[in-house]
């Protein structure tokens, strides 16, 4: 959800930042979306699934898009190859997070399959704002490790929460995975391409949904990105 | 059965893009257009599952109060509410429109 400020100065020079200030920004943005595991765990038990399925996705995936997108095509009836292709074609930024973090963190080999669990929106956005490579250390340590501890707690109370509720849906639960999506959809309509891409595929998501298989219009919709880099880049029109 | 398969894929699926991002030399993937695909398709996907899980129920296209929650999230956003606030104003008011209209 924070896409853009990972991007942006990654160098930004202001020298010396105390750790202190570093674990302050990091335990921010760990809390704040840590809490919000609550949510999945409600949706994910409001799709069907079992407590340890909604947990052993928050302890393994941990990349909130992707569990989101897993349940609900579940909860729509998808069948699990394309259910799992939509989630993981929604994970494949994190390599991008990967690569960037890989150069500023410069991990020992034997540290980063363990590192890799916590390459994720929110860590690259902090480790990647930050001035030095030791300011870059600690954020990305005290994000990934207060994201991973509290999005499962929340991830187990939610789920429990779900099941004492019942009817998830009179209590509008439904609506939090949409929610989800927008709030990160939102910080990556940046420019006319960003625009263009989700009007074509809000399009292609809805118009296809009665007439393919249930998880299928999603990944057509996924077409809109290359679809739309191409025409662009006939118009000569690159806008970045 | 098929809920596990499902888990069983995504689970090595994202974990396999998260460590090759860490392990793949920079030059294999900083290519521009590589990069721009790959910041463009999350915003393909989630606006597609935006409006999918807005306005699908199951196969057949919907206007109910999920539409009013998703629109409060929307003016959360826009007024720049933390995240959890924007969550929090789907739900309450999906509930509401729910308790209103019956």
């Amino acid at each position: 959800m924070t896409e853009e400020t990972a991007f942006a100065d990654i160098r930004a020079d202001d020298g010396d930042k105390p750790d202190a200030a570093v674990v302050r920004d990091a335990l921010g943005v760990g809390v704040a979306v840590g809490l919000s595991g609550f949510a999945f765990g409600v949706t994910s038990a409001g799709s069907g699934l079992t407590l340890p399925q909604t947990c052993l996705l928050s302890l393994l995936v941990f990349t909130g898009a992707s569990q989101f997108a897993l349940v609900g095509a579940l909860a729509g009836g998808g069948n699990p190859v394309t259910a799992a292709a939509g989630a993981l074609f929604l994970g494949v930024r994190n390599a991008f997070y990967g690569l960037r973090l890989s150069q500023v963190l410069a991990l020992p080999r034997a540290v980063r399959p363990f590192a890799a669990q916590w390459v994720i929106d929110e860590t690259a956005a902090v480790a990647l704002a930050q001035p030095t490579r030791r300011a870059a250390r600690i954020g990305f340590a005290v994000t990934g490790l207060s994201l991973y501890v509290l999005w499962n707690l929340t991830t187990l109370l939610g789920a429990l929460g779900a099941e004492a509720i019942g009817d998830t849906d009179a209590w509008g639960l439904d609506a939090a995975g949409p929610a989800v999506f927008l709030a990160l959809l939102a910080p990556m309509l940046r420019t006319g391409t960003e625009r263009t891409v989700a009007g074509l595929a809000v399009v292609l998501g809805l118009g296809l949904l009665p007439v393919l298989p249930a998880g299928v219009p999603v990944l057509v919709a996924a077409l809109a990105a290359p679809a739309v880099l191409w025409a662009r880049g006939r118009r000569g029109t690159g806008d970045r | 059965m098929n809920t596990w398969i499902a888990i069983g894929a995504t689970v090595v699926g994202c974990y396999a893009v998260k460590l090759a991002g860490l392990l793949v030399p920079a030059g294999v993937l900083e290519r521009p257009l590589v990069r721009r695909l790959a910041a463009l398709l999350p915003v393909a996907l989630l606006a597609a599952l935006t409006a999918q899980q807005t306005f699908a129920d199951g196969q057949t296209l919907v206007l109910d109060a999920r539409a009013a929650g998703v629109a409060a999230a929307g003016v959360a956003l826009v007024l720049r509410a933390p995240f959890l606030l924007v969550v929090a104003a789907a739900v309450v008011v999906t509930a509401g429109v729910r308790a209103l209209g019956g």
